[in-house]
């Protein structure tokens, strides 16, 4: 059957079963905007700015581990996509983005609305074609999403000329397709994965330490079965969390910068660390010369260039994170050795000291709302069962801290670009994947202002977002810096003239609710919940002052934490 | 150290963009790059000179690997290899220099491929530091011009870079 171009984009998304496109139309995708008037399967979603749209796309793929999709028009079109695009690239996530282009006999005329989108994106895409041909269309976005979505994740730009879209070609979707210079590793090596389980049943004073990895290769349930088969402590970074339930005994919080006293302490002092789906960032690591001194170290990773990047390793392990656990879950069990039990019992001792600090600890008789407070407050009413996205900075810190999360695909955020604006798109895209979840977007009153405009996109897909917003008139997480290391010049941090986020929520056809007393925090959380069917923007006053503990300054180890 | 990576790359345009883009965006060094065709249209085949250590060296490796259009390839410095880089060099050549011009790019296994009555073009093929040693032989006030190729290299014996 010949299609065309614009009717081959949309019928292979269907036929690759895609469920929501995120997008914006414009003059060099019109063609596939027609094409998309003329069919009801593929649903898209019209947000307000192409940023919005991948940030969207972005939740929905964090939200159920399927392809983001992403439709945008050339030139600003792409270029407002690219932050959303190196935000997703950061995180690992699986994403397709169809940019428009000028027609192929444009290109290099700096013709209107044209600009280089492959060129512009490369270095923040897994990989992207320009289809120059229509009869390689339809395999083009077969191999995006076989890019996007295998090996280590990442964002696929398609970039298609307007007369490609009006071309026509014989319609084949392609069920698979293979790329001879493409083919992740998935089974670790066996002789590496052995080493590996018997440094680690040697241990005498372990940790377990992982990442989103685990998050994206599905590979909680393999983890948990292998942690509780040891015994032994373990701890997420930000972007791993809920890949271990947060309420377990075993768990000792968020490592790095701003993670617990006990978790970045046995890293610390651990004579075995065991690295899985996690890349050692500087973040985490703090000042790599002081990095787990005593440790040797276990690394499994799907991508080989994330291992010995920043910290070199003893036992490195290619290979996806649930083939490479299974295999480990499976070679203790055949071994029939158990770790040290004295040994064991006496770093747990140590662990169980250390957490005797209690570094979560905040004022909780404060007469003003403790940022912290409404996260509690928040976990406690929705049961612990919400899906979280956050922004980046103070607010994002404290949701990582105070919110426990036990599964996986619950904790929503911009850990890798730390990108301010993502959190209220990406709560769109995880409402529309969940269409029955409690979502939360937890963010704060500088962070809101950058994709406040997803609001109105929220109001036509009726879409009920919980909005938490921590309104502290400073950009907090500047504030704090500023603080410790700039002596208290508080340059261009402090937001004067806000608007009244009531009146904008309710003038976006919203529910608006404003917050300035502790004692009114659970009520009205409990207030929103129940407001099922609608958006209801909470803005929280919260303390001017409050800074986020512990905290790693630049250049300290990860023992050499500031306490409250 | 110097290393000398060949890659065997998809013959695809954007390909070499993605190569230098890495580099530049990782911050790595490129000594020299050469790209051409192969014997397969399909493939490309590039030499990269870079420098750096064991631990750069083995990122630069696994980042190339990562690059979708990159098929294959070695580092040629781990094993024994031949390199060559061809040169043209344009030298002001009067008077009695003409001739010692002559006879250094004999001594050189040099050709002389263009003759005005005021210069000569050598052709001059071999290792970089072969190159270097004739370029300070002829002495630097005397050349007009130099162009290079680039390193491009091969392993030795029956070892082969293929797909």
């Amino acid at each position: 059957m010949e299609l065309t171009g614009a009717d081959i984009v949309v019928r292979s998304l269907r036929d690759e079963g895609v469920e929501y496109v995120f997008g914006y139309p414009g003059g060099a995708v019109l063609h596939i905007y027609d094409a998309f008037f003329r069919q009801d399967q593929v649903k898209h979603v019209l947000v307000r700015h192409e940023q919005g749209a991948t940030h969207a796309a972005d939740g929905y793929a964090r939200a159920t581990g399927k392809p983001g999709v992403v439709l945008v028009t050339s030139g600003p079109g792409a270029t407002n996509a690219v932050t959303g695009i190196a935000t997703a690239y950061m995180d690992s996530i699986p994403m397709v983005v169809i940019s428009g282009q000028v027609p192929t006999a444009l290109i290099g005329n700096d013709a209107f609305q044209e600009v280089d989108n492959v060129g512009i994106t490369r270095p923040c895409v897994k990989h992207n074609f320009l289809v120059k041909d229509v009869k390689d269309l339809a395999e083009t976005i077969k191999k995006a999403f076989y890019i996007a979505t295998t090996g280590r994740p990442g964002p696929v730009l398609v970039d298609i000329p307007k007369d490609v879209t009006a071309q026509k070609a014989e319609y084949h979707y392609p069920k698979t397709v293979s790329i001879r210079s493409y083919n992740p590793t998935t089974k670790g090596h066996p002789g590496q994965i052995k080493k590996a389980v018997d440094l680690m049943l040697s241990a005498q004073r372990p940790m377990i330490y992982t990442g989103g990895g685990v998050i994206l290769g599905n590979a909680a349930g393999q983890l948990i079965e292998l942690t509780r088969l040891l015994g032994y402590p373990i701890t997420n970074t930000l972007m791993g969390l809920g890949g271990y339930p947060a309420t377990d005994k075993q768990f000792l919080g968020m490592l790095g910068m701003h993670g617990t006293y006990e978790a970045n302490m046995a890293m610390h002092h651990c004579d075995v660390l065991i690295a899985i789906g996690a890349r050692f960032d500087d973040r985490v690591t703090g000042n790599i010369e002081k990095f787990c001194p005593t440790a040797e170290i276990v690394h499994v990773d799907i991508d080989p260039s994330s291992i010995s990047k920043n910290v070199k390793v003893d036992v490195p392990i290619v290979g996806a994170v649930d083939v490479v656990l299974r295999d480990m879950i499976r070679l203790v069990k055949e071994s029939n050795r158990q770790p040290d039990q004295d040994a064991l019992g006496e770093w747990w001792k140590q662990i169980t000291e250390w957490r005797t600090m209690d570094c979560l600890k905040y004022d909780r008789d404060s007469a003003i709302i403790k940022p912290q407070y409404v996260i509690e407050k928040l976990y406690e009413v929705t049961g612990g069962d919400a899906y979280v996205t956050s922004d980046v900075g103070q607010h994002q810190m404290w949701a990582a801290q105070y919110y426990k999360f036990d599964q996986p695909r619950r904790w929503i955020n911009s850990g890798g670009l730390g990108t301010m604006g993502f959190g209220l798109p990406a709560a769109l895209g995880v409402q529309l994947a969940h269409p029955d979840a409690t979502v939360a977007c937890v963010t704060g009153e500088g962070s809101i202002q950058m994709c406040i405009q997803e609001l109105s996109t929220c109001l036509q897909y009726q879409l009920p977002v919980k909005v938490i917003n921590l309104n502290n008139r400073y950009l907090g997480m500047v504030r704090q810096w500023q603080e410790f290391f700039y002596q208290g010049r508080y340059a261009m941090s402090y937001m004067d003239s806000l608007p009244d986020f009531v009146k904008l929520a309710e003038a976006y056809g919203h529910v608006g609710m404003h917050i300035e007393k502790p004692g009114d925090v659970e009520g009205a959380l409990k207030e929103a919940m129940a407001l099922k069917d609608r958006l209801v923007f909470m803005d929280f006053i919260t303390d001017q002052t409050e800074n986020v503990y512990p905290m790693i300054p630049a250049g300290a180890g990860l023992n050499e934490m500031i306490l409250v | 150290m110097r290393h000398i990576i060949s890659i065997l790359l998809e013959n695809e345009a954007g390909a070499l963009s993605r190569v230098a883009g890495l580099f530049s965006a990782r911050g790595y060094n490129i000594q020299s790059l050469t790209v051409a065709p192969t014997e397969d249209p399909s493939l490309s085949r590039m030499t990269l000179v870079t420098s750096g250590s064991e631990e750069i060296i083995e990122q630069i490796v696994k980042q190339l690997n990562k690059l979708v259009e990159v098929v294959k390839l070695v580092d040629l410095t781990e094993g024994e290899h031949i390199e060559r880089e061809m040169m043209l060099i344009k030298v002001r050549a009067g008077g009695e220099f003409r001739s010692e011009l002559k006879r250094l790019t004999d001594i050189f296994r040099g050709r002389i491929i263009d003759v005005t009555p005021t210069a000569y073009t050598v052709e001059l093929t071999g290792t970089g530091d072969k190159l270097e040693a004739f370029i300070e032989a002829v002495g630097e006030g005397t050349i007009l011009e130099t162009v290079r190729s680039g390193v491009s290299g091969i392993s030795r014996g029956d070892k082969a870079l293929h797909v």
